[in-house]
């Protein structure tokens, strides 16, 4: 039971910090252009098949800065040529653009890469077990994946807490005229910062890709999740976003390694019932609605406290 | 939007010849609708035409939220989805109880199942608008079609659940085996629901809808609540969902886990605003050719998503009214008598346009195949996708038609302006 908790708690952070990662750049995005960025888990995998493919021709870490930039780049162009002429529609209009992205994406790559997995492997350098713990051991490359996500987490609470970058983007938030009138171009700072949030979501899928699957429909399975974070955390909450993204990790994580369901908890129903809903239910087990654990969070959390979990605006 | 308003405000200002046209309009469908499956005859067609009038159903429910009230979902296909299933479960125990209830019947009970979720959930989901509401429908869509592979007993788990349409009481002598009669029954409650829906546009609360999507704020001044004016519309959609839904269950004879996917809910998201949401007929349009696209190209290429994403963008970019804005853009240069200005600058951009789009094209296509080496044919021109030539000719379409395409649209916008400028000037413009 203490190895199930260990272990579980480990991956459970190791996934959580990885959806910070990946919400963050969501939320900055979000909370600076009033844009939610449906094309943010297709950035992510972009990154992974990205990072496959450099890595193949120039090696993992090469390809580790290489990927981000390339997927960088593509986001800023997205902003410059497809964001900034929709904007004049409205956020409805500029939601559509990136659900026609990802739509598009996700059929681009699985034209040049197909539909089945890749053989994304972990880099030799790290195929080693970390230690050992509970005679089960833990891979050197699931730590790095820690390490990588926490230093970018530091990294980006600093640059935008503390240094002048972080000022100007903070005030081009509120304030994007009286920016623009002090001599900042607004416009670019706000094409950089989807860049750059682009590219953590590239990064994310880098280093993501060897450890779980990389597939065309990655991004398919992982976007829902990334917006249950968003809004279970509160719209535009970094903070909010770094809680929710490590409670729905680990809540979902320890989910999957539960086998228990009420049957085993309080023996099974009376067979005489005959197949039901009631039978379903009580029969299944907590492994199993594992992938419906965020939603529920998400119906729950509305429910209780409408804004979210640090949300500021009812709206 | 606004343009709409408008356009119907004319409408009701000249009752006596409109009511003539609008009813017109509408018997010219109904007519359309009978003759359409003797005209068109071959089994394949008949198919076509039912899975056509289920989406326009599904499509124009879905646009009482978008259109109307302004609210973005991503889940539209829940209702639709758990109509399709209360359907299925009602003909089954119509079968097995021995109830009195022909086929005919049977979509209001889908409606029903779409209802009953959409009142149960509605009112959790529409507490806020915009983007919350596009978010937390997309998170209720996943939540549902997970749940529906766990609760096997009601949805049948990945096969789904089937049933025998043919098995229920005959009514009129027809049996709905044939498809031409399931073509009819479908063709029946496409017009009962368009109607309904259109007359639901046109009530007090049809016209609550649009103020709650233009300005919410204002809506609560005046004492109406745009919560429940929300969760109203959502109902509402959320019931002709429902009816589609059954509609479709009629016609497969089985519901599963796909009616209620993410694919289902971007499908009907794609037709209505590839149809344009202002005007009533613009989701109609818009399920008419994506179902056709859908069914066309997908016997043509294996890249047909790519294409309806490429369609999606441009039209978000280009022309967010859709189809019909773009369409209803000519009215007023028709009346005015100035179309004729612009149609020159139309006639000179359709060969670089065409030129980008066969472009646009070949470097998919040319993709697509690259690894399995089958020749594209292109209006009879076949080309070999491994060739140098093929991505020489398909780079040289799609750069050098974009970038002569981009002066001739210019040259319309021009044209277009000097007419409307016109039109303007003698009053028919607003």
């Amino acid at each position: 039971m203490l190895e199930l908790i260990v272990i579980s708690t480990l991956n459970g952070v190791l996934f959580g910090m990885l959806l910070f990662l990946l919400s963050s750049g969501l939320t900055v995005i979000f909370s600076m252009m009033g844009v939610l960025n449906f094309a943010h888990a297709s950035f992510y995998m972009l990154g992974a098949f990205f990072g496959f493919q450099l890595t193949k021709w120039i090696g993992f870490w090469p390809a580790l800065v290489l990927a981000p930039l390339l997927v960088g780049a593509i986001g800023m162009a997205v902003e410059r040529y497809g964001l900034r002429n929709t904007h004049k529609h409205g956020h409805v209009a500029e939601l559509l653009l990136t659900f026609g992205l990802a739509f598009a994406i996700e059929e681009i790559v699985s034209m040049i890469w197909g539909k089945s997995p890749l053989d994304y492997r972990v880099p030799a350098l790290l195929d080693f077990p970390a230690f050992t713990i509970f005679s089960t051991n833990y891979p050197a490359y699931k730590i790095f994946m820690l390490a990588v996500s926490v230093i970018i987490f530091v990294a980006l609470l600093i640059v935008l807490k503390r240094t002048r970058v972080g000022l100007i983007v903070q005030a081009a938030l509120t304030h994007p005229h009286m920016v623009g009138h002090l001599g900042h171009n607004v416009g670019r700072v706000f094409m950089l910062v989807f860049g750059v949030g682009s590219a953590l979501a590239a990064l994310a899928g880098v280093i993501a890709g060897p450890a779980l699957v990389t597939q065309s429909d990655m991004a398919a399975s992982l976007g829902p999740i990334l917006f249950v974070v968003i809004v279970f955390g509160g719209l535009g909450s970094l903070p909010g976003a770094f809680v929710a993204s490590l409670v729905i990790g680990l809540v979902q994580t320890f989910a999957v390694a539960l086998d228990g369901s009420l049957a085993s908890a309080f023996g099974p129903l009376d067979p005489s019932a005959g197949p039901s809903v009631l039978t379903d239910i009580w029969n299944v087990t907590v492994a199993q609605v594992a992938p419906i654990v965020p939603y529920l969070l998400l119906v729950i959390i509305l429910i209780v406290r409408p804004m979210g979990l640090m949300g500021t605006r009812e709206s | 939007m606004t343009t709409a308003a408008t356009a119907t405000s004319k409408a009701a200002a000249n009752p006596a010849g409109g009511n003539l046209r609008f009813y017109g309009i509408w018997l010219i469908g109904i007519a359309v609708l009978i003759v359409l499956p003797m005209i068109f005859s071959s089994g394949g067609s008949r198919t076509s035409f039912s899975l056509i009038g289920i989406a326009i159903v599904f499509a124009l429910s879905y646009n009482i939220l978008l259109g109307q009230t302004g609210l973005l979902s991503f889940g539209h296909a829940v209702h639709y989805g758990l109509g399709g299933f209360a359907a299925c479960h009602m003909m089954n125990a119509v079968v097995s109880h021995g109830w009195p209830i022909p086929l005919p019947f049977i979509p209001l009970f889908g409606g029903l199942g779409g209802l009953v979720f959409a009142m149960i959930i509605g009112w959790v989901m529409t507490k806020r608008a915009g983007t919350v509401f596009a978010m937390i429908s997309l998170g209720i869509g996943e939540l549902v079609a997970s749940s529906s592979l766990i609760l096997r007993s009601v949805f049948g788990g990945e096969a789904g659940i089937t049933t025998d349409r043919t098995a229920l009481p005959k009514m009129l002598g027809w049996s709905f085996g044939p498809q031409l009669q399931v073509y009819y029954l479908i063709a029946f409650w496409l017009v009962l629901s368009a109607i309904a829906m259109y007359a639901l546009t046109r009530t007090p609360l049809g016209r609550i809808c649009n103020a709650v999507r233009d300005n919410p704020e204002r809506v609560q001044f005046i004492g109406y609540d745009p919560h429940v004016v929300r969760y109203l519309a959502f109902c509402f959609a959320g019931f002709f969902a429902g009816i589609a839904g059954g509609l479709a269950a009629i016609n497969f004879e089985i519901a599963n886990s796909a009616y209620l996917g993410a694919i289902q809910s971007g499908l009907v998201l794609f037709s209505t605003f590839i149809g344009g949401t202002a005007y009533f007929f613009g989701p109609i349009l818009g399920a008419i050719l994506v179902t056709y696209l859908q069914l066309g190209l997908t016997n043509l290429t294996t890249a047909w998503q790519l294409y309806f994403g490429i369609i999606f963008i441009g039209i978000v970019m280009y022309s967010p009214g859709g189809i019909a804005g773009l369409l209803m853009m000519h009215r007023p240069l028709i009346r005015a008598g100035t179309l004729w200005t612009v149609i020159p600058s139309y006639l000179v951009a359709i060969v670089p346009t065409i030129a980008l789009a066969c472009g646009v094209i070949l470097v998919t296509e040319t993709v697509a195949r690259f690894s399995g080496g089958d020749p594209i044919n292109l209006f009879g021109i076949a080309f070999n996708p491994a060739s140098p030539v093929t991505w020489i000719t398909a780079a040289i379409l799609a750069v050098g038609g974009f970038f002569v395409a981009r002066l001739t649209w210019r040259r319309i916008a021009e044209a277009w302006d000097r007419a409307a400028t016109v039109a303007r000037d003698r009053g028919y413009l607003a």
